[in-house]
C-alpha cells in the first residue's frame, strides 16, 4: 500500500485500515473473523473499481505527480537485465535531471534516456525535480548519436514538469538544445520508442519524446505547459489550474483520441505506484512488441513513417 | 492675498475626447524605447525606426515582406489556411476572428516565394500582432510547407520570427508543431539548402526552441527580446531580478547563440550578400564536395 494517499483515495484508505484492524484484532484475540474480513475486502475491491475505474483528468494529474510513482530509475531496474550509466554532455556538465546509458533489453543492447526526479527533497534538489538544463538535453543528444553509431535502438522515458527556466539555462542555449534534439531525433537511423511515464511538460518533455512510437502510461499526462501556468497565462488566475487540466486535454485518453499518441499502457488499478513490478513488466512487453515491429523495417521506410507521423499532426481548414 | 499662496492651484480640465479630436488615430506614434512622439508617415519611410534613439517599432508581416524582397516579387502561398478549434476551447474562435480583423491576416505567419537581390527564395514572416505570433496548427503547417517548397524548388529559405511561443488554445497539438517543423528542416539540411533565420522582437518559447534556432545562419534585430522562457516568468519562478539587457539580441550574440546582430536598415543588404555567397560559389562547391 502506498504511504501517501491522495485526497480521492481516502475512502479506500479508511476501509483498508479497518480491514487491517480487524485482522489484528482477530489474531490477537483468537477470534475467527475471516467471514467479516472477506466481506470487507470485497467491499474495498468494489470501491477501488468504482473510484479508480472512472478517474477524472484532475485525479490523473495527481497520480502522474505522485511522489511514489515509479520513475525512470525504477523502470531501468525492472525492465533491463543490465544498465551502465553514462554521464555528461562533453561541453559543460552532467545534468542529473536526465539519466542515460547503455542497457540490455531481453538480450539486445539498447540506449536508454529518461528524466529522473528525486524520491526525497535532497535527491530532488540534486536532480532539479527532473527539469533538464541544456546540458541534460545535450547529454541526451550525445547518447542518441552514440546509439545511432552502434545501431542500438533508443528507449526514452519522459517524466518532467518542463525544461528548467533559469538564467543559466537561457545563457547556455536551452532553446537551441531542444530544437537540435527535435531535428536529430527525426533523422536518427535507429528505432526510437518514447514513453511518457509521468509528467510530459512542454518543450522539455518533447526534446526526448520524438520517435517512431509514442506511448503513454494510462495515468501520465502530456501538455504544452503546466496547467498552473496555463491558467495564469490565459486566465490570469493560477487557482483555476483544475479547470485548465480539463480544457487542455492532457490525459492519455484525450491524446489518443486526438491522434497525438500511438498507444496507452494500462496501469494497475489505482496507478503505477500501487504495483511498480506489474507496470514495469507490462511496459517491458509493450516495448518489446513495438521494437519487434520496427526491427524488420528498412531504415528509409522507418524514417519516412516517422516523418509522416509528425507531418500529419495539426488541424486546420483550407479556406 | 498671502493666504492664496497655500491654496490649491486651479487646473484646467482637458477632456480626453477633445484631445483625440486634434490627434487622429495613427497619425502619431510613440517610440517604445524613448517615448519620442513621431509622425507616422515619416516612420514608415524610415523602416519604423525612431529618428531620436534608433529604437524599432515592431513591423507587421506584410510590411516586413515589402521592405525585404525585390519590389513586386512576392507571391503568397497557403494564405487560405485557417485555424479550427481542435480542443473546443471557449473564446478561441472569437480570438482568432478578432486577430484576423486587426491584422488583416489569416494567421500569425505569412509565407510565399520571392526574389531578394535577384535570388529566388522561399520566405516566411511571422506577425506578433496575431495572437502574439503564437504557433498553432496553421503556423506549423505553413512553416512546414514553406520548408518543403524550398526543398522542392531547390532554393534557400528565409524565416523572420516573432512569437510569444506555442498557441496555448491548441494544447499539445501546438507543441507537436515544434517537432513537425524541425522534421522538415532536417530534410532541408540533408538537401544541402541554405536556411537563414532572422529573429525579431520578440522571439520566444516554442518557436525559438524549434525552427527559429535551426538556421545555418541566425541573425537578430538589435534590441529584440529572444528567450526560451520569458523574463517575467523567470523572475516570478526563480524569485530573482534579471539584469538589464538579459535575453536581448546583443545578449544572444555575447553568448554565442546568434551569428550577428544586424540593424534593420542593413538587413536586406546582409541577406543579399549571404544569398549571393551561397547561390554562386556556395552551391558549386557543395556539389564538388558532396
Amino acid at each position: 500500500m502506498p504511504s501517501i494517499m491522495l485526497e480521492f483515495e481516502k475512502p479506500i484508505a479508511e476501509l483498508e485500515a479497518k480491514i487491517e484492524e480487524l485482522k489484528n484484532f482477530s489474531s490477537e484475540q483468537g477470534i475467527d473473523l475471516a467471514e467479516e474480513i472477506k466481506i470487507m475486502q470485497a467491499k474495498a475491491e468494489a470501491l477501488k473499481k468504482e473510484i479508480f475505474g472512472k478517474l477524472t483528468p484532475v485525479q490523473r494529474v495527481t497520480i502522474a505527480r505522485h511522489p511514489e510513482r515509479p520513475g525512470t530509475l525504477e523502470y531501468i531496474k525492472h525492465i533491463f537485465e543490465e544498465f551502465i550509466e553514462l554521464h555528461g554532455d562533453r561541453y559543460f556538465g552532467d545534468d542529473r535531471a536526465v539519466i542515460g546509458g547503455i542497457a540490455r533489453f531481453r538480450g539486445v543492447p539498447v540506449t536508454v534516456i529518461g528524466h529522473a526526479k528525486g524520491k526525497d527533497t535532497k535527491e530532488n534538489l540534486a536532480r532539479n525535480f527532473g527539469m533538464p538544463n541544456p546540458e541534460g538535453n545535450r547529454k541526451a543528444l550525445r547518447l542518441m548519436e552514440q546509439a545511432e553509431k552502434f545501431g542500438r535502438p533508443v528507449f526514452t522515458f519522459v517524466d518532467t514538469p518542463g525544461a528548467h527556466c533559469g538564467m543559466g539555462a537561457e545563457e547556455r542555449g536551452q532553446a537551441r538544445a531542444i530544437a537540435v534534439n527535435l531535428t536529430r531525433l527525426m533523422q536518427l537511423r535507429v528505432p526510437v520508442i518514447n514513453t511518457i511515464i509521468g509528467e510530459g511538460g512542454s518543450g522539455g518533455a518533447l526534446a526526448i519524446a520524438v520517435g517512431d512510437r509514442l506511448m503513454m502510461l494510462e495515468n501520465s499526462v502530456f501538455s504544452v505547459i503546466s496547467p498552473e501556468s496555463f491558467a495564469s497565462i490565459l486566465w490570469k488566475d493560477p487557482t483555476r489550474a483544475q479547470e485548465a487540466v480539463e480544457a487542455m486535454k492532457m490525459t492519455a485518453y484525450d491524446l489518443a483520441e486526438l491522434g497525438i499518441i500511438d498507444e496507452i499502457v494500462p496501469e494497475p488499478l489505482g496507478g503505477a505506484h500501487r504495483n511498480p513490478e506489474e507496470i514495469a513488466a507490462r511496459l517491458g512487453d509493450y516495448l518489446k512488441k513495438n521494437l519487434d515491429s520496427l526491427k524488420e523495417m528498412p531504415v528509409a521506410e522507418m524514417l519516412q513513417k516517422r516523418y509522416e507521423k509528425f507531418r500529419g499532426i495539426g488541424q486546420f481548414i483550407s479556406g | 492675498m498671502f493666504k492664496d499662496l497655500f491654496r490649491k492651484p486651479k487646473y484646467v480640465t482637458v477632456h480626453a475626447d477633445t484631445v483625440k479630436k486634434d490627434m487622429p488615430d495613427g497619425l502619431w506614434q510613440k517610440c517604445p524605447n524613448c517615448n519620442e512622439i513621431l509622425y507616422a508617415k515619416e516612420l514608415e519611410k524610415g523602416l519604423k525606426t525612431c529618428r531620436k534613439c534608433g529604437g524599432y517599432f515592431r513591423v507587421g508581416a506584410r510590411e516586413r515582406v515589402k521592405i525585404t524582397v525585390d519590389e513586386g516579387s512576392f507571391v503568397e502561398t497557403d494564405a487560405g489556411l485557417l485555424s479550427t478549434n481542435p480542443l473546443g476551447f471557449e473564446d478561441y474562435p472569437a480570438k482568432v476572428a478578432a486577430a484576423v480583423e486587426v491584422t488583416k491576416l489569416n494567421e500569425a505567419v505569412v509565407t510565399g516565394e520571392a526574389v531578394i537581390g535577384g535570388n529566388p527564395v522561399i520566405i516566411g514572416v511571422m506577425d506578433n500582432n496575431f495572437i502574439m505570433g503564437s504557433m498553432g496548427s496553421v503556423v506549423g503547417e505553413k512553416v512546414t510547407r514553406a520548408v518543403e517548397r524550398a526543398i522542392e524548388k531547390n532554393i534557400p529559405l528565409i524565416m523572420f520570427t516573432a512569437s510569444g511561443g506555442a498557441r496555448m488554445q491548441e494544447g499539445v497539438i501546438s507543441l507537436m508543431q515544434m517537432a513537425k517543423t524541425c522534421g522538415a528542416l532536417a530534410r532541408l539540411h540533408e538537401a544541402g539548402l541554405l536556411y537563414i533565420t532572422v529573429l525579431t522582437d520578440p522571439t520566444t518559447g516554442g518557436v525559438l526552441a524549434s525552427f527559429a534556432s535551426m538556421g545555418d545562419i541566425i541573425i537578430a534585430e538589435p534590441g529584440s527580446l529572444i528567450a526560451f522562457t520569458g523574463p517575467r516568468v523567470i523572475e516570478q519562478t526563480m524569485k530573482i531580478k534579471l539584469p538589464e539587457g538579459f535575453q536581448t539580441a546583443e545578449f544572444m550574440l555575447d553568448h554565442g547563440l546568434v551569428d550577428m546582430v544586424v540593424a534593420r536598415a542593413d538587413l536586406r543588404n546582409t541577406l543579399i550578400k549571404l544569398l549571393d555567397l551561397h547561390m554562386t560559389g556556395g552551391n558549386a562547391n557543395a556539389q564538388h564536395y558532396a
